[in-house]
């Protein structure tokens, strides 16, 4: 009989702690299998954040290391330069990317390091119980903006693409969307073109994923593919942010 | 003979660190230890390695914990401020069982403080060097020729031991000029089958990691760790004695102040004074067992050091009560004399000054 589809080699076989109607799960599956399909598997370092990912070194079946809170670029920096030839990737949330970690994505992002970075956008911290994230809504309720965020008092969402397409040194930054199958196939995609562009030594890839957290949206698993649709993707605008080669090789382009 | 040069004390312990095969320095400028920074700057890329100017401290040494990671000797160098930045990683590095040096050249504290010569850090490199149960190899360089051979132990000893290492010197060290020679050749870095290299689809992944939920398992990795530092407490203690026959005036000191002793123990024995001088050059390892068993046998012990009394816990720990362990201090970038210290011998020996 022939095989028509089978799990990724990609990822373990470990069962994943993620909650019921989380999209980790789809993330953690599209990423191994660009991995997979682009032969690289047995070349890939990935690095886990602090966050509801921390644990994805048990999901991957790659090479991980666990990187202090909002250190990963830091540290895929480190590896990076220590080999490569390998590819190396971070897997990385909100809280840790864009709040405790910004330093580390801008100069990652502005040395143009030839990383891929997979960063999970759910507007809220998740794996400490559902607090105000950089990426909260303005007027989305959380364990610390229980009356809503007020951006007049919390201040305003950080939006992660937008801000790095004013970084010279990124090569590639779009923004994804998994609640539905066309958004999954399009992510697919991108997240693919993130690694291809580091086997490529275009510099600094980032594929934004609009995620979900049912349970501390305080939704179903259903309401919260809705509440992207509706709410995530008119304040994160779907669609890529830049895309060139900003390694031109030797000394080209530098002053 | 070996050939020697005449080297700024933070350029010969960059140098010892190429020849020690360290390709990898990621660093941030600060005072004063930035020679280090430029002088990698200026040889790495001949060598086809690595200097990484980061974005901050604590980038600096998450990117050595990366190359750590993934298998290569990797080093970050800063001074006091900078050291508190890098603490975070430091205990994340001693966590995860990863071979990393870091080089701290104290100045003087706290906060901000100033930019002169300083041994105030002593307490964040031996007792806390960053938060949970964990311990740092420190090494406590006397000169400059020590900058180079500690520094080559430092990386060769965190690998054994699989345990991040600090090279805990001082402004004075840093930026004086001393003749220092080289090791003509230093072993190549054994393999290392835990680093991340890529599977090649050929085994199970390696996983570099700090974090265990079950407090059972976390317990058994802490305990097992420390088994390992009761093995480098064993076997890698290092220290000096100088004058120490009959000595019954015992001087304890470390790094640059422990050269500023001799010259105060010269001047005793001269005057008389029985005066020796008993020098750690492994603060942790701590020589602990040696100085119990000088405290059995000395009259009294006088600890100096350039902050207001950080290692003399340590060695009133070690005398436990045999002995009595008096302190002389400066601070702040404050260097003792020769004369400062040989007064306070005098005042120990009952003499009165003749300064």
């Amino acid at each position: 009989m022939a095989v028509l589809f089978q799990k990724t080699k990609g990822l373990t076989d470990k069962e994943t702690h993620y909650c019921p109607g989380c999209t980790h799960g789809i993330v953690h599956r599209l990423v191994a299998e660009s991995l997979e399909e682009l032969g690289v598997l047995g070349d890939a370092i990935g690095v886990c954040p602090v966050g509801c990912a921390v644990m994805a070194y048990d999901y991957f079946n790659c090479d991980m290391v666990e990187a202090p809170h909002g250190r990963a670029p830091a540290v895929a920096t480190g590896i990076k330069r220590a080999r490569p030839g390998n590819v190396v990737f971070t897997y990385q949330g909100d809280g840790d990317l864009a709040a405790i970690g910004t330093a580390e994505t801008v100069h990652a992002a502005a040395r143009g390091e030839n990383l891929t970075v997979i960063f999970i956008n759910n507007a809220i911290y998740g794996m400490t119980g559902g607090q105000m994230a950089p990426t909260t809504l303005p007027g989305q309720v959380t364990q610390t903006t229980p009356y809503g965020r007020d951006v007049n008092y919390s201040g305003f969402p950080v939006r992660v693409c937008e801000l790095l397409r004013e970084v010279d040194g990124v090569a590639y930054a779009e923004r994804v969307a998994v609640n539905t199958v066309p958004h999954i196939l399009k992510a697919k995609a991108a997240i693919k073109k993130a690694f291809r562009n580091q086997l490529d030594g275009k510099g600094f890839s980032i594929v934004e994923v609009l995620s979900t957290c049912p349970t501390n949206w305080g939704m179903t698993p259903v309401e919260a593919l809705s509440w992207v649709e509706e709410k995530m993707i008119s304040y994160y605008p779907l669609g890529v942010y830049i895309d060139r080669n900003v390694h031109h090789g030797g000394k080209e382009g530098q002053a | 003979m070996a050939k020697k040069y005449l080297m700024k004390g933070n350029e010969a312990m960059a140098e010892a660190a190429l020849r020690a095969h360290c390709r990898h320095f990621f660093g941030y400028p600060i005072t004063p230890q930035t020679e280090v920074a430029a002088y990698m700057a200026k040889r790495m890329p001949k060598l086809g390695g690595t200097y990484l100017q980061a974005e901050s401290e604590i980038a600096a040494v998450n990117m050595v914990l990366g190359a750590a990671a993934a298998g290569v000797r990797a080093m970050t160098s800063s001074s006091s401020p900078g050291i508190s930045l890098k603490t975070e990683g430091i205990s994340y590095i001693a966590a995860s069982d990863l071979p990393a040096l870091i080089v701290n050249v104290m100045r003087g504290g706290p906060g901000l403080g100033g930019i002169q010569p300083s041994q105030s850090d002593y307490w964040q490199a031996t007792k806390a060097p960053g938060h949970g149960d964990a311990q740092l190899l420190v090494y406590a360089p006397s000169s400059v020729q020590e900058m180079v051979d500690l520094t080559i132990r430092a990386f060769e000893t965190a690998e054994r031991y699989r345990m991040p290492a600090m090279l805990l010197a001082d402004g004075m060290l840093g930026q004086m000029m001393e003749p220092v020679t080289f090791p003509d050749e230093v072993p190549l870095p054994a393999d290392k089958p835990w680093a991340l290299t890529g599977t090649k689809e050929q085994r199970d992944p390696n996983i570099v990691n700090s974090l265990y939920l079950t407090p059972s398992q976390l317990e058994a990795i802490v305990k097992d760790r420390f088994k390992r530092y009761e093995l480098v407490k064993a076997r890698e203690v290092l220290f000096e004695e100088y004058r120490m026959d009959g000595a019954e005036i015992v001087l304890v000191a470390y790094g640059a102040t422990a050269r500023i002793c001799k010259a105060a123990v010269d001047a005793a024995r001269e005057e008389g004074i029985p005066a020796g001088l008993f020098r750690p050059v492994t603060l942790w390892p701590f020589p602990e067992k040696e100085l119990s068993a000088i405290s059995g046998k000395a009259g009294q012990m006088l600890v100096v050091e350039m902050s207001m009394g950080q290692m003399v816990e340590d060695v009133r720990l070690a005398a436990n009560g045999r002995c009595p362990v008096s302190f002389y201090g400066r601070t702040g970038g404050m260097i003792p004399s020769p004369g400062e210290i040989a007064a306070e011998i005098r005042k120990l020996a009952g003499m009165k000054g003749v300064d």
